[in-house]
């Protein structure tokens, strides 16, 4: 399996993850590599066989619909990048 | 006193022979004339000093615990209230968590004294602390070659004497390998066991935090205030934690020992083969029985690993995003620039990579060929762990195929840094818990014997390894110039 540095593109956009452009050859051989090594699981059939997603086959746990959490809105904006009025600031998103 | 065990400064303390304060003062002052090693991100001076006075008090009135006013340190994935959690990135340097990870929350109840934050690879994410933002660690035993990792900080500082005992986490190998490349105990308790809650993620079905000492009897005394439910975790299993001190003398006479064949096969270093046999043989004299066994599967651990870890990480990573907490790119033109140039320009090489197979595993039309593949495979993996234990106790076998290799031998191929985990991935993709001690050593570099339980058999793995640290003295051994 190997991927072109248009794959490593799209697949870096899909991730909306920069990537240095003189890096990108880089990045194509290194995945490639990967997903070679990856690919030898094709070697071993696994007909029949259930997937498994957790090692303790947990169902997630409920708990009663009840507040739990105190407001800490001031100290989680105090290490925000950027904000104002209590509101998280970003580039404008609507013209 | 920086080379002694926590059980044994646990006693000094009692006994008046020094106290907390000034074994604090100590350890920090060799952080200092060590600082070269580069173990720690962060180093908390004022307020250890503070936590240690604290503890004094706690001992003077007799209602201290056996962790109070020992210095411990936390990898920096942990977060910590008030103190810069990193993570080893870029991505996290500016940020000061707003709240405690449970394993610190329930060390700093017990008493124990946190000097600082211990270096690691970027979100955890390499084999040798070299993927660190903060640069790479030392191995005190050789200060050319890599401490392993992710926990490099943790087991180098723990060898070095920096601190009593350290935290360290376990994705794919990331507490046993450093601890077998720096000669110390560590150990990776069943998925579920510790509390995941502030400790940041990587590959969450797999990620587990445990403790790094220098002896089985500390990891006991360290895993019994680390582990236990907690409904912040929706992964934490809810059992009661037995006594771990408790059971550690009992004989090993009848314990039945298996070493999978597939552990031994080529890629292992001759030498360190030979230092496991005679580490196993001295199990025999202990009383125990050694049979083969054989696990099938074992080969197929490192590529379905690439595939989930990866997966995890991808979805895990997305919410460094620039916008709430973290890094922010200077100037972003719109939303989607804010996002992708955040992202770009503070993560590392190894976390792209990660991060970009990851996304590539899960993306539509390739979702079954990877992801589910390697789902189905993680669950023959873990058939094989349970067929294997259900015919003996415990797993026995090397924890790397190496020593500590060289600094930068490694950087250029990520595939062959991968391959040096071929030993203890497998036990994360089945959840199970497993230890690294200290069984020899090949080119005057320690070598880590692994040792395998059943699930939540904590106290048996620790059993095992202090029966074997009473009767060898491989644990005792310092690194030249940190005696």
């Amino acid at each position: 399996m190997s991927l072109t540095t248009e794959d490593v593109n799209k697949i870096a956009h899909l991730a909306r993850l920069g990537v240095d452009i003189q890096d990108v050859d880089t990045y194509a051989r290194d995945l490639s590599g990967i997903l070679d090594l990856v690919t030898q699981m094709s070697g071993l059939s696994t007909e029949g066989v259930a997937p498994m997603a957790h090692p303790m086959e947990q169902c997630q746990r409920l708990r009663p619909d009840r507040v739990t959490e105190s407001n800490m809105r001031e100290k989680f904006q105090a290490i925000a990048p950027q904000v104002e009025l209590g509101l998280y600031l970003v580039p404008k998103v609507i013209e | 006193m920086n080379n002694k065990t926590i059980a044994e400064l646990a006693r000094g303390l009692r006994s008046g022979e020094f106290s907390s304060v000034e074994l604090t003062q100590d350890y920090l002052e060799r952080i200092r004339q060590f600082s070269a090693l580069n173990a720690y991100i962060t180093v908390t001076a004022e307020q250890a000093l503070a936590q240690a006075e604290a503890a004094d008090k706690r001992l003077a009135a007799r209602t201290a615990d056996l962790l109070t006013g020992i210095p411990i340190a936390q990898k920096d994935i942990f977060c910590t209230d008030g103190v810069k959690t990193s993570c080893g990135s870029k991505m996290l340097d500016n940020f000061i968590s707003p709240y405690n990870a449970t394993v610190v929350e329930k060390l700093n109840r017990a008493g124990a004294v946190t000097l600082g934050k211990l270096n690691m690879d970027e979100f955890a994410m390499g084999s040798s602390n070299e993927t660190s933002f903060y640069g790479p660690v030392q191995n005190p035993w050789d200060v050319t070659c890599v401490p392993g990792g992710s926990s490099g900080g943790s087991a180098a500082a723990v060898a070095a004497g920096l601190t009593a005992g350290a935290t360290g986490t376990d994705t794919g190998g990331s507490i046993r390998q450093p601890a077998a490349f720096c000669g110390i105990t560590g150990l990776k308790p069943t998925y579920g066991r510790v509390s995941r809650y502030g400790m940041i993620a990587y590959a969450s079905s797999l990620d587990q935090g445990g403790p790094m000492t220098r002896t089985a009897e500390d990891a006991a005394i360290m895993l019994q205030a680390m582990a236990g439910f907690d409904e912040k975790d929706s992964t934490s299993v809810d059992m009661p934690v037995p006594d771990y001190s408790a059971g550690l003398n009992q004989p090993l006479s009848g314990l039945k020992i298996g070493l999978p064949k597939e552990f031994f096969g080529e890629g292992l270093n001759g030498e360190i083969a030979a230092v496991i046999e005679t580490a196993v043989n001295e199990y025999r004299k202990l009383g125990a029985e050694v049979k083969e066994v054989s696990m099938p599967n074992l080969k197929y651990a490192i590529p379905a690993y690439y595939v989930i870890a990866p997966a995890e990480c991808s979805a895990n990573l997305s919410r460094f995003d620039g916008v709430r907490f973290g890094y922010r790119c200077d100037n972003p033109a719109d939303l989607a620039d804010l996002y992708t140039r955040s992202r770009g320009e503070a993560f590392g090489k190894e976390v792209k990579r990660r991060i970009l197979i990851g996304t590539y595993a899960l993306s539509a039309g390739y979702y079954d060929a990877y992801y589910l593949k390697a789902q189905k495979v993680r669950r023959l993996i873990t058939d094989d762990f349970k067929s294997a234990l259900a015919e003996v106790d415990v797993l026995m076998g090397p924890v790397s195929p190496t020593v500590a290799f060289g600094l930068g031998e490694k950087t250029g191929d990520p595939i062959q840094m991968y391959l040096s985990d071929i030993y203890t991935i497998a036990v994360n993709l089945a959840g199970l818990p497993a230890m690294s001690i200290p069984a020899g050593f090949v080119d005057n570099k320690p070598v880590g014997l692994q040792i395998i339980g059943n699930y939540f058999a904590e106290d048996r793995l620790l059993n095992v390894a202090h029966r074997y640290q009473m009767n060898t003295d491989w644990h005792k051994q310092v690194p030249k110039g940190f005696e």
